[in-house]
C-alpha cells in the first residue's frame, strides 16, 4: 500500500512497513547511521540517524521507526545537526585520539562523523576507559578502548555468521565487547572470519599483520619468497587501488607483487583447480563406495572450525582436502622447490588471502609437516594494498604480467571459487566429465550462483542422483545441519562459505557493508568465466601435467600426503 | 554434573527467560559461576556462552570465581555510601589486591559489593561470613583483616 510523506518539504511516496531511512535513503538523502546494519533488524541504540518530526516535535531513530501516512520529516534541522554533533562528541569524549596510528586512519566511519559534522574541539571530556587490547588471536586484533560501543559485531557475528563469540559485557561505563569469561579471543568459539572486522566503524577491530616477517624475508638473499594470491584479490583489490568496483586487475597485480620484490608469483585458481579434482574424485568415491554424506566442502577455514565446535558429530563428512591456499602451500615447497632445486627451508611463502581466518588456517598444526609449514604468513586484501604503499607502488605506472609456471595458469572454474556457489559450480563440470567421460553441455549453472543464503538443485549426471547444496553465509548453516541430523538425504554435496557471497566479502576484503559492492565483485568473477575458453579445472593443462609428472592420479598417495589433512572436535565454550 | 542437573529439574520446559533465576540457583549452591556451570548453561538453554556472560556481567549480585574462605560483603546502601563506604571499599581492595568480585591469589578472602543489608545504624559496615563489623574506617579494615590473617595462620599452625 502506498502512503505519503512529506521529507524535506517534499510529499514522498512510502511502503508501508518502510522505516524513514529507508525512504530518505531512495530520495538521495544522507543520513549517517553507526550502529544499524543492514541484514539485521535496527536496534535503535547509537541515535545516531535521528531526524525531526516535525508534526510531534520529537526527534526520532530513522532506521528504526517506521513512515506513517502524513508525516513531516525534516533529516538535516538545526535541531538534528545539533544532536548528531552532540552525539558523535559524546562518542569521542573517551576516545583516543590515536588516528594517526591507528588501522582505519582514513577509512574509519568515526572519523568521517567527525569531520563531516564539524566537530573541531573536544568540548566533552570523559574518563578513559582502561579496556585492554586483545592480541591472543591469531587472526584478529580487538582494542576496546576504540569501540564506540555500536554492537554491529555482535550482530554480526551472532546473527550473520551464528557463532556468537562476543556480546557485550558489564554494564554502565565499564561495558565492553568481550568473549565469555573475558577472555582472549583465542580461546573463543570465533572462527576468525573477520566479518566483524567489516562491519565495525573503528578502528577497534582489525587484523593481526605479519608485514614485518614478510619485508624481512624479501629483504633476505637467502631466502625465496613465493607468493599466491586467491581466485577473488584480482577483483577485489581494483577498489583499494582506486578502480571501478569489479574491475579484473589481475595483470597489475602480478606486476605489483613483482615489483614488491616476490621471487615467484603463483595463482591460487591453479589449486583451485587442483582442489576440484581432489574434491570432485572424493565425493564420486564417497557416493559410490557408501561413504559419509553429504560430503561438505572444506576449502573455507571458517566453515572448518565452526564444524569442529559446532558440528563434531558430521566432522567425518567434511571433504578431506586441503584448501587451495594449503594445497599450494604444499606444492610450493616440494613439487616448485624440487624443480628449481631450493631447499624448502630456504622458500618463504606468502599467501595474498580474501580472508582472515585464512591466518589462523595457516598454522594450524595439521599444516606443518617435519617442520616445514606449507604456508608462512598470509596477507589480507587490504594489506596488500598497504604494501603496496609501503613499496611505493604506483598502480598507473604498471604494465600488466602474468604469473608465473608452473603453479600460474588456472581455468576460470578455479577462478569461480572466489564467489558463493562457485567450488559447486566447479567441481559439477569436472564431477560429470568424471562420471560420465563428457564435458557438461552448458556450463553454466545457474542454480547456484548469486545472493540466496541457500541454493539447492537436484542433477542427474551419468544416470547417478546428486542432490546439492550452497551455504551462503555460515548464519544460515545451522538448519540445513539439523535436517541432515534428522535425516534429510536428498543432498550428497554441500558447499558452505561463511561470509555472505562468498570470499569475494571475505573478512580480508576491502571494507563494504554495500552489498551492491559486493554483486558487481561477484559479476566481477563470473564475467571472467564468461569470456574465457578454458573453463574447467580437468582441461587445464598444467593440472593435467602436475598428475603425469608428480601426483599421478586424484586420491592417489601423493595426493594423499601432500593434499588432504583431517580435522577434530575442538572443546572450547560456545 | 549431577548437581546442576538438580537446578534444572526445577524449570521444566525452560526458555531463556529463566537464565536468570538458574544463574541465581547455581550461584546459591555453587557460590559462584563457574566456566562449567555456563557452559551447562549454555546446553541447556541452548544460549550461548558469550551471551550469558554478558547477561550476568550486567548485573553486581554474580561472582565468577569462587568466594574465600573469608567472604566479606561491603554495603554500598546509602547511609554507608554517606558515611564513606567508597573509602572502605576501596582500602579493602588496596589491602587485599583484589577488586570487588574477585577472590584473592591464596583463596583467603573474597570481596563482594552489596546493596544495603539493613544495617544503616552501623554504617559504614562490612560483613564477613556474615558477621558485622561496624562503624569502619581505614585504621578498622587494617586491624579486622590483619587479625583475621594471624589467627588464620594460628589455626593452620595447630593443625
Ligand atoms: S577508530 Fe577512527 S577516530 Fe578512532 S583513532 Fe582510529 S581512525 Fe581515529
Ligand atoms: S572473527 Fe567472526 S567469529 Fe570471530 S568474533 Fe569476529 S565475527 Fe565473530
Ligand atoms: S568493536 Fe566495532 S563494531 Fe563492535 S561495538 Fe565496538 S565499534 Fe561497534
Ligand atoms: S543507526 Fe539508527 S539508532 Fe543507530
Amino acid at each position: 500500500m502506498n502512503i505519503q510523506l512529506e521529507i524535506n518539504n517534499k510529499i514522498v511516496e512510502a511502503q508501508q512497513g518502510e522505516t524513514i531511512l529507508d525512504v530518505c535513503k531512495r530520495q538521495g538523502l544522507n543520513i549517517p547511521t553507526l550502529c544499524h546494519i543492514k541484514e539485521v533488524f535496527p536496534t535503535g541504540a547509537c541515535r545516531m540517524c535521528v531526524v525531526e518530526n516535525l508534526n510531534t516535535g520529537k526527534l526520532v531513530t530513522s532506521c528504526s521507526y517506521p513512515v506513517e501516512p502524513g508525516m513531516k520529516i525534516a533529516t538535516h534541522s538545526k535541531r538534528v545537526a545539533e544532536a548528531r554533533k552532540v552525539i558523535v562528541e559524546l562518542l569521542l569524549s573517551n576516545h583516543p585520539d590515536d588516528c594517526l596510528y591507528c588501522a582505519r586512519n582514513k577509512n574509519c566511519e568515526l572519523q568521517d562523523l567527525s569531520y563531516n559534522l564539524g566537530v573541531r574541539e573536544r568540548r566533552i571530556r570523559g574518563v578513559k576507559n582502561n579496556h585492554k587490547i586483545d592480541t591472543s588471536g591469531v587472526s584478529l586484533v580487538r582494542d576496546p578502548a576504540k569501540c564506540i560501543l555500536c554492537g554491529r559485531c555482535v550482530d554480526a557475528c551472532s546473527r550473520v555468521m551464528g557463532v556468537h563469540a562476543i556480546d557485550f559485557i558489564n554494564r554502565g561505563n565499564k561495558s565492553e565487547i568481550g568473549v565469555a569469561f573475558d577472555k582472549g579471543l583465542n580461546t573463543s568459539s570465533c572462527i576468525n572470519c573477520g566479518r566483524c572486522i567489516m562491519v565495525c566503524p573503528t578502528g577497534a577491530l582489525y587484523e593481526k599483520n605479519h608485514f614485518a616477517q614478510i619485508i624481512e624475508a624479501i629483504d633476505d638473499p637467502k631466502k625465496h619468497v613465493v607468493v599466491q594470491y586467491a581466485p577473488s584479490i584480482s577483483v577485489t583489490l581494483a577498489e583499494e587501488i582506486g578502480m571501478p568496483v569489479g574491475t579484473d586487475v589481475n595483470g597489475l597485480l602480478n606486476a605489483a607483487l613483482r615489483k614488491i620484490g616476490f621471487d615467484a608469483i603463483f595463482d591460487s585458481s591453479f589449486s583451485a583447480d587442483l582442489t576440484i579434482m581432489e574434491e570432485a574424485s572424493e565425493l564420486i568415491h564417497r557416493v559410490k563406495n557408501g561413504g559419509h554424506l553429504p560430503m561438505f566442502t572444506s576449502c573455507c577455514p571458517g566453515w572448518v572450525k565452526y564444524a569442529e565446535e559446532f558440528a563434531p558429530d558430521l566432522i567425518d563428512n567434511l571433504s578431506s582436502c586441503k584448501s587451495p591456499q594449503q594445497m599450494m602451500g604444499a606444492l610450493i615447497k616440494s613439487y616448485y622447490a624440487e624443480k628449481v632445486a631450493i631447499a624448502p627451508t630456504d622458500i618463504y611463502s606468502v599467501a595474498v588471502m580474501p580472508c582472515t581466518a585464512k591466518k589462523f588456517e595457516a598454522q594450524r598444526d595439521e599444516m606443518t609437516h617435519q617442520g616445514i609449514t606449507d604456508v608462512d604468513a598470509v596477507l589480507t586484501t587490504r594489506e596488500l594494498a598497504q604494501l603496496m604503499r609501503m613499496y611505493g607502488i604506483e598502480t598507473d605506472q604498471l604494465e600488466p604480467e602474468v604469473a608465473d609456471s608452473p603453479l600460474g595458469k588456472r581455468s576460470t572454474a578455479g577462478k569461480i571459487f572466489g564467489a558463493s556457489g562457485g567450488v559447486m559450480e566447479a567441481a559439477l563440470r569436472s564431477a560429470h566429465k568424471m562420471i560420465t567421460g563428457e564435458e557438461m553441455q552448458k556450463l553454466e549453472i545457474e542454480s547456484v550462483r548469486g545472493m540466496d543464503s541457500i541454493k539447492v538443485a537436484h542433477l542427474e549426471i551419468g544416470g547417478i542422483a546428486i542432490g546439492v547444496a550452497v551455504v551462503n553465509g555460515l548464519g544460515n548453516v545451522a538448519p540445513l545441519l539439523e535436517e541432515i541430523r534428522n535425516g534429510r538425504n536428498d543432498i550428497h554435496f554441500v558447499e558452505v562459505m561463511a561470509c555472505p557471497g562468498g570470499c569475494i566479502n571475505g573478512g580480508g576484503q576491502p571494507i563494504t557493508m554495500d552489498m551492491e559492492n559486493v554483486k558487481q565483485r561477484m559479476q566481477g568473477l563470473y564475467r571472467i568465466d564468461g569470456n574465457e575458453t578454458l573453463r574447467t579445472s580437468h582441461n587445464n593443462p598444467d593440472i593435467i601435467k602436475i598428475y603425469e609428472e608428480y601426483l599421478g592420479e586424484p586420491l592417489g598417495e601423493k595426493s594423499h600426503h601432500l593434499l588432504h589433512t583431517h580435522y577434530q572436535k575442538r572443546e572450547v565454550l560456545v | 554434573m549431577k548437581a546442576l542437573n538438580q537446578v534444572f529439574t526445577n524449570y521444566k520446559d525452560a526458555s531463556p527467560d529463566d537464565l536468570i533465576p538458574i544463574l541465581q540457583d547455581i550461584q546459591a549452591q555453587e557460590g559462584y559461576l563457574s566456566e562449567a556451570s555456563v557452559r551447562e548453561v549454555s546446553s541447556f538453554l541452548h544460549l550461548p556462552a558469550s551471551r550469558i556472560f554478558g547477561v550476568a556481567t550486567f548485573y553486581n549480585q554474580f561472582r565468577f570465581t569462587p568466594t574465600g574462605k573469608y567472604h566479606i560483603s561491603v554495603c554500598r546502601g546509602t547511609a554507608c555510601h554517606v558515611l564513606g563506604s567508597a573509602t572502605v571499599l576501596e582500602e579493602l581492595e588496596k589491602k587485599l589486591k583484589i577488586k570487588a568480585g574477585n577472590t584473592s591469589r591464596d583463596g583467603l578472602f573474597s570481596i563482594e559489593v552489596v546493596a544495603c543489608i539493613g544495617a544503616c545504624g552501623l554504617a559504614p559496615v562490612i560483613s564477613i561470613n556474615g558477621e558485622f563489623h561496624a562503624k569502619v574506617d581505614r585504621n578498622a579494615i587494617h586491624r579486622i583483616i590483619d587479625e583475621i590473617i594471624a589467627k588464620n595462620a594460628e589455626n593452620e599452625d595447630n593443625k
